[in-house]
């Protein structure tokens, strides 16, 4: 007698149900139940986000090669598990090489991100000649929260290609999974417990996107919003992250490797800082 | 420009007037739009006119451009974009763009003294901030426009298509520069509307433009009110909104463009602390919260409103504070004496009024300088609230004029939290003799631009933007390019 997963969401470092205790099937091409995954409210997404908040100021102030290191062990506990994910996949629809294809893509998203973890600031980050006696530098800094609505056609790749960047630059994340995909899900959601990823870094829930996007669009705690063309729902998710300038990143079609995904998600901030002006020695001396 | 003397005040200075002189500008009676390098009536045939806020006097009568004008600029811009510029190498850009900054350089004395005419900021900013940044501003962008690719990593660098831009009324024609420069440089095509209260510099920059041979319908500005922005920012040919003003607004553009295929720039209201720590160079301090507050009148969207001083020198701070504000010289903004010239409209002025009355109400504590101010045009006594909280609404929302709130603190977490808890974070200034804790401070402060022991300093080489309800997108620098391109 098979043991079944019970799939169940993840917030702020635990795995609870939702607090709604709502649920919907997923049924298999036979039209068999394969699992029954949590229906999530709108009130878990403001759960997540004060877990993602809490833990916002630890995590950015990580250094950038522990994160990099903390993405690396993603991609190390993302490989062990690599036929549980095949398993989900091919349970969900997709065929074997189909499969085999979206993990390696997954596996190599994270050992990318890893790398960029101490490389991107270099990169996008520049010291400005001003006129003046100052050090004059720009800088990048995460946003703060994300709200991620992962690519709905696939069940793992489209989640792990917005939570990498958005980490790996130093955010934290509130993630819808796909809705009719949501199993793979679940499962990185183990993946990123059991990675040093401190709790509440990345929430995932699963859900209907109608319910929990505009949640995280309308929620005044969150910095940005990460989605991949949800056809009319993207208007008003627009619409809605105005309240308070929340960016809106709504990608057509998003790669899984790409510099522009985590500088996306970064603030500029530029320092003024004073240099002392005393005596009259040149740097010919 | 009499200066009396009170009890606060140590000093007591009085200058003869001495006032730049108008005699050398040129100024037209009336303005038309700017379309494709032709000045052609607005279709309204309706002109509204621009007044000195000093005297009340009117300037020129502008243009007040309606749909079908705002039409006819998108679509020179359109054809201009397909047409020739985005078919001419960077290195022919820049060399239009090098030949504006010249020609402005040329005339910097005249923009200046038009500038301050018609928005009323003292002579000595518009002369030595505002133009001369202006200038330089296209200076520094000429020379991005033939090397594009290495300004963002790994991607070709394209332009957007046709840009349209809307600015304030606080830095006309920097402003101006600010959008311009770089939307040319990444090879856009322009369609500007300048704020209504300050349309003149602009217009006088097309005339640069016009004199620079600039291929006809590459920048096209258009004067009017919102409903001419509203037009700008509504029409569908338009690739790229850029806007600087108030959240308000921006979050009125933001809900109009979504759901269309428009990028965004906004860079909007502040409301930036200033911290002084004990250890701080008092007397350089105060100058800085002076600067921070006082300049330009106070319409600054990045202006040091909200002060925090280290409780164990705050008494010494606010009472060389008030003391330095007995020495300023508010009025005659073409006098080359003046700190602080008049407030940019009626309007502004009764904002201002109406948040010192607030402020009253809640129980702060108001100083004024003990100034005169002239009985004619729009003026505001430099202004201090002490006894205030976070909660207080003065110390919550942008005034946009020469009033400071005062609040202490103890320790660096107290003081990161206050300035945190705001729905801004454009700005904020530290000042302290220790560069560790700059560094501690610049790395915990949620806004776009930190200075230290220094405020509202500009340079073209400097990225100036927002987090948070500040706004998004970054001016100035490499890291403005990105604004223009895809």
């Amino acid at each position: 007698m098979e043991i079944l997963k019970t799939y169940k969401i993840y917030i702020g470092g635990a795995f609870p149900r939702t607090e709604s205790g709502r649920y919907y099937p997923i049924v298999d091409a036979s039209g068999s139940t394969i699992a029954n995954v949590c229906l999530s409210s709108r009130k878990d997404v403001r759960n997540a986000v004060v877990a993602a908040r809490k833990v916002f100021g630890g995590w950015s102030e990580k250094t950038a090669f522990n994160r990099g290191q903390i993405l690396y062990r993603m991609a190390e506990m993302l490989e062990g598990r690599k036929l549980q994910f095949l398993e989900e996949l091919t349970k969900q629809g997709s065929s074997k090489e189909a499969a085999a294809l979206e993990v390696q893509e997954s596996i190599d998203c994270l050992v990318y991100y890893a790398g960029w973890a101490d490389k991107f600031q270099q990169i996008a980050s520049s010291v400005n000649p001003v006129s003046s006696s100052h050090f004059n530098f720009s800088a990048l800094e995460p946003m703060g929260v994300i709200g991620i609505v992962a690519a709905q056609e696939t069940s793992l790749i489209g989640l792990v290609k917005f939570i990498a960047p958005a980490i790996c630059g130093g955010n934290t994340a509130v993630v819808a999974a796909s809705e009719a995909f949501p199993l793979c899900a679940v499962t990185f959601a183990e993946v990123v417990h059991s990675s040093d990823v401190p709790g509440g870094v990345v929430n995932i829930l699963t859900g209907k996107v109608s319910e929990l996007a505009p949640a995280m669009a309308a929620h005044m705690d969150v910095n940005a919003l990460v989605t991949e063309s949800l056809g009319e729902l993207d208007k008003p998710l627009a619409l809605a992250c105005v309240d308070n300038l929340k960016r809106n990143l709504a990608y057509q079609h998003a790669v899984p490797q790409g510099l522009q995904y985590i500088t996306a998600l970064q603030e500029v901030k530029t320092t003024w800082h004073p240099i002392e002006q005393i005596g009259g020695a040149s740097s010919s001396y | 420009m009499a200066k009396k003397n009170t009890a606060n005040s140590q000093t007591e200075w009085d200058y003869a007037a001495s006032p730049e002189s108008t005699s050398h500008i040129r100024l037209e009676k009336k303005y038309q739009l700017f379309i494709n390098n032709e000045w052609v009536e607005p279709s309204s045939k309706k002109y509204f006119p621009t007044i000195n806020p000093a005297t009340e006097d009117v300037l020129a009568e502008i243009a007040w451009a309606t749909d079908a004008d705002v039409d006819k600029a998108v679509k020179a811009a359109r054809k201009a974009y397909t047409e020739v510029w985005s078919k001419m190498s960077g290195a022919e850009r820049g060399k239009y763009i090098y030949r504006i900054a010249r020609m402005m350089q040329e005339r910097a004395r005249e923009f200046a003294v038009i500038e301050s005419l018609d928005s009323g900021k003292p002579i000595r900013e518009s002369r030595d901030v505002d133009v001369p940044l202006a200038c330089n501003h296209f200076f520094y962008y000429a020379g991005w426009a033939d090397k594009l690719e290495y300004a963002m990593p790994h991607k070709k660098p394209e332009a957007l298509g046709v840009a349209g831009q809307i600015i304030p009324w606080n830095f006309p024609l920097l402003m101006a520069a600010w959008k311009i420069a770089p939307a040319l440089a990444a090879g856009n095509t322009v369609v500007l509307k300048p704020a209504e209260t300050t349309s003149l510099t602009a217009l006088k920059l097309a005339e640069i433009i016009k004199d620079s041979g600039l291929p006809p319908g590459v920048v096209n500005i258009v004067t009017g009110y919102g409903d001419t922005g509203a037009a700008i920012v509504n029409h569908p040919d338009v690739d790229k909104i850029a806007f600087t003003g108030s959240t308000n607004v921006g979050k009125i553009i933001q809900r109009a463009v979504a759901g269309t295929h428009k990028k965004t720039t906004l860079e909007l209201g502040g409301k930036s602390a200033n911290i002084i720590f004990d250890d701080a160079p008092i007397d350089q301090a105060v100058e800085g919260i002076i600067n921070g507050i006082f300049f330009n009148q106070g319409h600054v969207c990045c202006a040091g409103s909200r002060l925090f001083v280290q409780e164990n020198v705050a008494d010494l701070v606010i009472k060389k504070l008030k003391a330095r504000m007995e020495s300023l010289y508010v009025g005659d903004p073409l006098d080359k004496n003046t700190d602080i010239g008049a407030i940019n409209s009626k309007e502004q002025l009764d904002t201002i009024n109406k948040y010192i009355k607030i402020g009253k109400a809640e129980g702060a504590e108001i100083y004024q300088s003990d100034c005169s101010i002239p009985s004619k045009g729009f003026f505001c006594k430099p202004t201090l609230f002490t006894g205030v909280s976070q909660s207080h609404v003065i110390t919550q929302e942008e005034i946009f004029g020469p009033v400071l709130t005062i609040q202490t603190f103890r320790t660096i977490d107290e003081v990161i939290q206050k300035a945190n808890n705001t729905p801004y974070g454009l700005a904020a200034g530290v000042w302290t003799d220790k560069g560790s804790r700059i560094f501690n401070l610049t790395t915990k402060l949620r806004a776009g631009v930190i200075w230290a022991n220094t405020y509202n300093k500009f340079d073209p080489v400097s990225p100036f933007g927002g987090y948070k309800e500040s706004g998004f997108g970054r001016e100035g620098g490499v890291h403005g390019l990105s604004a223009y391109l895809k």
